[in-house]
């Protein structure tokens, strides 16, 4: 039976390595997260209320992202607008 | 000198108490004059893992809201020479600290004349765990090679990166991992992360590792921090420990399989 396992087991990935990679995934997100300024959520609020006016949009396709390139800090906004055919 | 350390971790039951324990433990018996305080307000359990539960007249409330001095509330320990435990209050709750307060017990065992002052943390990010974490030097981050536990570390190193007084002041807490509840046969087996998975996502340096064992259990049973266990893994992996926190060069053990000859295949557990 061990034998098979460790036949099997060759097959599937390892849970162990299963956990590095969702991890690294995620901690590199909450970081980002945790380091962006406090006024961001409220930032990205009162855009979407600015478009809602013009647009009618969904309100999860804003994504607001604060980067950094080159030294420079840049504000990344990323909006999907609603397909014109609907 | 004096230096705080903090012992942290962010989830619970990962074994900051033994952890604190046992280094407070270790520094005293090198020598060094050691307090060790439960910063758990509401739920101490250090005394219990030091044995000193019946032994605790007044305790850290009591001394930060002036009830109590310093000396009345160190509880001397009966083994070790120059170890001193500062137990956390049962019936208060969290709030009953403040930052003032932990400030002057802190410059207080410094002026005393101690090298160590051990902050053993409660979990969470919350009130206690941020006052555990203000006024450290070091921080010792336990960790299990375990998902939650990786992600509750990672986000404790960013608090100690941004809201300690060294972080405020524009310096840095000194971050030192230690891993704990480590099973190298199942790390060989793919189902559990390595020591060196966990260094690589928290990015931090390894203080040591502590393998999965009964005798850490033993000890809390009776009373007795493990380290005192002197021929166990888990007392000589928490030794190692303190060695290289006092800046020695000793090889990381306890990373392979124990190998079994096979008489102990057969008959050994």
């Amino acid at each position: 039976m061990a034998l098979l396992d460790y036949l099997l087991g060759q097959r599937k990935q390892k849970s162990a390595n299963k956990a590095k990679d969702r991890l690294q995934i995620l901690l590199a997100h909450e970081r980002a997260e945790n380091k962006a300024p406090d006024y961001l959520p409220k930032m990205r609020d009162e855009i979407l209320q600015v478009i809602a006016k013009y647009v009618e949009i969904d309100q999860d396709q804003l994504k607001i992202n604060i980067d950094e390139e080159n030294g420079f800090e840049v504000l990344e906004l990323n909006l999907v607008l609603p397909d014109e055919h609907k | 000198m004096s230096k705080v350390i903090v012992v942290t971790s962010g989830k619970g039951g990962v074994g900051k108490t033994t952890t604190s324990a046992s280094i407070s433990t270790a520094l005293a018996q090198k020598g060094k004059k050691v307090a060790v305080i439960d910063f758990d307000v509401g739920l101490r359990n250090l005394d219990l893992i030091m044995g000193v539960e019946r032994r605790v007249v007044y305790d850290f409330v009591n001394v930060v809201q002036g009830e109590a001095t310093l000396k009345q509330a160190l509880i001397k320990d009966k083994r070790v020479e120059g170890l001193y435990i500062l137990a956390a209050s049962q019936t208060r709750d969290k709030d009953a600290l403040t930052q003032e307060g932990v400030e002057r017990v802190i410059n207080e065992l410094k002026e005393d004349g101690f090298d160590f002052i051990v902050c053993d943390s409660p979990a969470g990010i919350e009130k206690g765990a941020q006052l555990a974490l203000y006024f450290a030097d070091e921080a010792i981050v336990v960790t299990n090679p375990e998902v939650s536990s990786v992600r509750d570390s990672d986000r404790i190193l960013g608090i100690l990166q941004a809201k300690s007084r060294k972080a405020e002041e524009g310096g840095a807490v000194e971050e030192h991992l230690v891993l704990t509840r480590y099973n190298p046969s199942r790390v060989n087996a793919g189902e559990m992360l390595s020591k060196d998975d966990v260094v690589d996502l928290l990015s931090i340096k390894l203080l040591g590792v502590v393998p999965e064992s009964q005798d850490v259990l033993n000890a809390s049973n009776s009373g007795e921090p493990v380290v005192l266990a002197q021929d166990t893994d888990a007392a000589q992996a928490y030794l190692d420990i303190v060695e290289r926190f006092l800046g020695g060069e000793v090889d990381h053990r306890f990373l392979e399989e124990e190998k079994k000859g096979l008489f102990k295949k057969l008959f050994g557990k």
